[in-house]
């Protein structure tokens, strides 16, 4: 089960890989994650993702994808990776 | 074309098995973006890891993989990349796998210049058996077998390998991963021996230990305390005392050891032949 | 290169027979640590085998060297290492993950005297147990063990046969003397020599099973880099490749590592024998001990004793059939060895009191004359 389900949200949680470490509420800029009940993450503010993947990338158990990021999953440092896939 | 990482992860084996907030997994994508941007085919990759929490990592990754003896990862790595110098030949190893049981290998490998890129994962301590101290836990940190504090000083495994001949050293931390990423793209496409220090956090037992809160505040404090290579050279020892120097600190252009042996075996035939 | 019927005779020492051995029987990698008495092994193969497009390393010690070659053999590579008694030894940990992981490779131990340094490098036959049990855990092994330069090649193209045809270590075990012999050995021509390479699947990549063996217990091997992504490990495994801790895994994987040899026993067993037929009195013994056994035995014959000898080139698996039934007919076994006594006690195992069994023990870095198995034969 992921948290978000429909394309506008742009961050998916894929809720049984996430072990509730904290760490993409913690490294997000813009506070877009929570914390559910159960400790995991959950997308509060989906309308202030600024698609940065901070969290896609900060997050340890590969449970997070941000849709339509810059990077198509391959983020990296120096800007936009040309023809990815998705 | 790039590829996303969920391509290259075994998914039926997922969620791994690292503990919540270890930053192995941090350290582990930027790996596999890595891979991802090379758009290396899966086929023609070959991922060798030793024993420990990081060596646990090629189980999860849909490629050439294998999980071999404690320490002995660059050995029987450089048997693949001898015998099929054309594969991506990838290595994951910890602190304790590759500076100490492993550390001989490591000055080895680097001193052939196997074509053969390592990722370190650096957690400074032993993870698998319940924290111990390993060599790289810097000296008056607390481990399960130095309760008073390490009076062991820790290497600097990225001066040690580019001493040994290495063809390209970087360090970053899991605070830095998309420099951390960038590193291990530009290791795997280094003709030679290449070696990438990931400093990451052991929340449960290192972290525990030594009282640094939790993985984010484990981040925060490797953030706080990295100075990078350039800040780094106008610094003296003692302003750089318990720092962590980040960055890419050397590229060299030695051959790379199985190009050299066909030509070996190129002169060789001619040898035979006569 | 002779005609195809040419006879190629030469005069090789034992280490370098082995070394032509290998290169025929189809070895490309070979890595090493120099040690005496193998040296000899690692220095030909370095010349030889980039000129039949192998490779050869030195590597930084012993334990880095099976490393390569199970690596390499991962690949698909026929590969060997060399080494003598405490390059052996080191050897250990690595030898347990390739029996495990059941890749392919050969190993030479040309033993020296024990342990540690011990007497560089007077013969002993001492590494016998530590050849079946060197590493930790239950595992199979296969070990051969040649008497003569003509055995070392014959024995050394049987070890990569086995290797690849069982997916298991095989050691192939030298006596000093042996290593560095000279003797007259024919080279077949290479169309003579049967060739056996490992079972390779046979179903596309997405239905390959890395350890779904067939009824002869040998899954299938795809070499790395083909197209066949698997994931190896020291870890118990089940027909995925993939780590689990199930007990009645574990279980079926162990008694399936000991079946497979089991079940090929009798194809990899090689003995031979002298006057066995009407013999009351046996000598059993493997390497340079079994050449002075023959000796013994004809001299013994002489004078009117009825010997005979069993000479053991398979050495693990042990032949406790073959023995058992010698024990049956005869009414004494000797068994004589380079060692304190490491034979005798399978040998006992086989006869199960079937006959006397008696020791003849000389561990003073000198071989076992023929003169001291006739003596020992008429002492008994």
């Amino acid at each position: 089960m992921t948290s978000a389900a429909s394309p506008e949200v742009p961050v998916l949680v894929r809720h049984e890989w996430c072990k509730g470490c904290g760490i993409c509420i913690a490294m997000c800029p813009k506070k877009v994650l929570e914390a559910a009940p159960d400790g995991k993450a959950t997308v509060a503010r989906p309308e202030d993702c600024i698609k940065c993947e901070t969290c896609e990338i900060m997050c340890p158990d590969f449970a997070i994808r941000v849709v339509g990021g810059r990077s198509k999953g391959v983020a990296e440092g120096k800007g936009d990776v040309a023809g990815a896939r998705a | 074309m790039a590829v996303p990482v969920d391509n290259y992860l075994r998914n039926q084996f997922m969620p791994h098995m690292w503990c919540p907030g270890c930053g192995h997994g941090i350290v582990l994508g930027a790996v596999l973006r890595a891979i991802g941007r090379l758009d290396l085919p899966k086929d023609e990759v070959c991922i060798v890891s030793g024993i420990g929490c990081a060596s646990r990592a090629p189980g999860y990754l849909d490629f050439n993989t294998v999980h071999t003896t404690h320490g002995r990862a660059l050995a029987f790595a450089t048997g693949i990349k001898l015998a099929r110098p054309d594969l991506h030949v990838i290595v994951l190893t910890g602190d304790g796998d590759a500076s100490a049981i492993g550390g001989n290998h490591l000055i080895h490998a680097a001193r052939r210049n196997m074509g053969i890129t390592t990722v370190m994962f650096n957690n400074s301590i032993y993870g698998m058996t319940n924290g111990q101290y390993s060599p790289m836990t810097p000296k008056g940190r607390y481990a399960s077998t130095a309760p008073y504090g390490n009076v062991e000083r820790n290497f600097d495994m990225c001066e040690l390998v580019k001493a040994a001949g290495g063809n390209y050293v970087a360090r970053a931390t899991t605070a830095h991963a998309r420099q951390l990423s960038n590193y291990v793209e530009h290791a795997i496409q280094t003709q030679g021996f290449a070696f990438v220090e990931a400093v990451t956090q052991c929340p449960t037992y290192f972290g525990r230990r030594n009282k640094m809160g939790t993985p984010v505040d484990m981040i925060e404090w490797f953030r706080k305390n990295s100075v990078n290579a350039a800040a780094a050279a106008k610094l003296g020892p003692e302003e750089l005392d318990g720092k962590i120097v980040v960055g890419e600190f050397y590229r060299g252009d030695a051959p790379e050891y199985t190009q050299v042996y066909e030509e070996v075996i190129k002169r060789a035939k001619e040898a035979a032949a006569r | 290169m002779p005609g195809r019927k040419g006879r190629d005779l030469r005069l090789l020492q034992g280490n370098e027979c082995c070394a032509e051995a290998a290169i025929l029987a189809g070895c490309t990698f070979f890595a090493g640590y120099p040690i005496t008495p193998s040296t000899e092994i690692a220095e030909i193969l370095s010349e030889k085998l980039p000129q039949v497009g192998g490779h050869f390393i030195q590597m930084e010690d012993e334990i880095a060297s099976i490393a390569a070659v199970i690596g390499a053999s991962l690949t698909g590579a026929k590969s060997m290492t060399a080494t003598s008694g405490p390059g052996f030894s080191l050897k250990q940990e690595n030898i347990g993950f390739a029996s495990f992981t059941e890749i392919p490779c050969v190993i030479v131990n040309v033993q020296r005297t024990g342990p540690s340094t011990g007497l560089p490098t007077a013969p002993a036959q001492a590494d016998l147990m530590q050849a079946r049990w060197g590493t930790h855990g239950d595992h199979p092994i296969v070990a051969l063990y040649p008497s003569t330069v003509p055995e070392v090649f014959d024995l050394t193209v049987k070890a990569f046969n086995i290797s690849e045809r069982l997916r298991v270590p095989v050691i192939l075990l030298m006596d000093e003397v042996v290593g560095h012999m000279r003797e007259k050995v024919e080279i077949p021509h290479v169309s003579d020599i049967e060739i056996i390479n490992r079972p390779r699947p046979d179903v596309p990549p997405e239905k390959y099973l890395p350890y779904a063996a067939g009824p002869d217990g040998v899954p299938p091997m795809a070499p790395f880099g083909t197209g066949y992504r698997w994931h190896v490990t020291g870890l118990y495994h089940d027909e995925t490749g993939f780590p689990t801790t199930a007990a009645p895994n574990a279980d079926r994987q162990m008694k399936r590592l000991y079946a497979k040899i089991e079940s090929a026993a009798e194809e990899i067993t090689f003995t031979s024998e002298e006057s066995l037929d009407d013999a009351e009195i046996v000598v059993v013994a493997c390497g340079i001990t079994a050449r002075s056994a023959r000796r013994g035995v004809r001299l013994a014959r002489e004078r009117g004793i009825k010997a005979g000898m069993l000479q053991l080139k398979t050495i693990w698996p042990f032949p406790y059939g073959i023995i058992g039934d010698i024990a049956g007919r005869v009414e004494k076994i000797i068994v004589a060895e380079m060692n304190m006594g490491q034979l005798i006690g399978e040998v006992e195992r086989a006869a199960c009191g079937k006959c006397e069994v008696v020791g003849y023990s000389r561990v003073d870095g000198e071989p076992i004359a023929p003169a001291e198995i006739v003596a020992k034969i008429e002492e008994v």
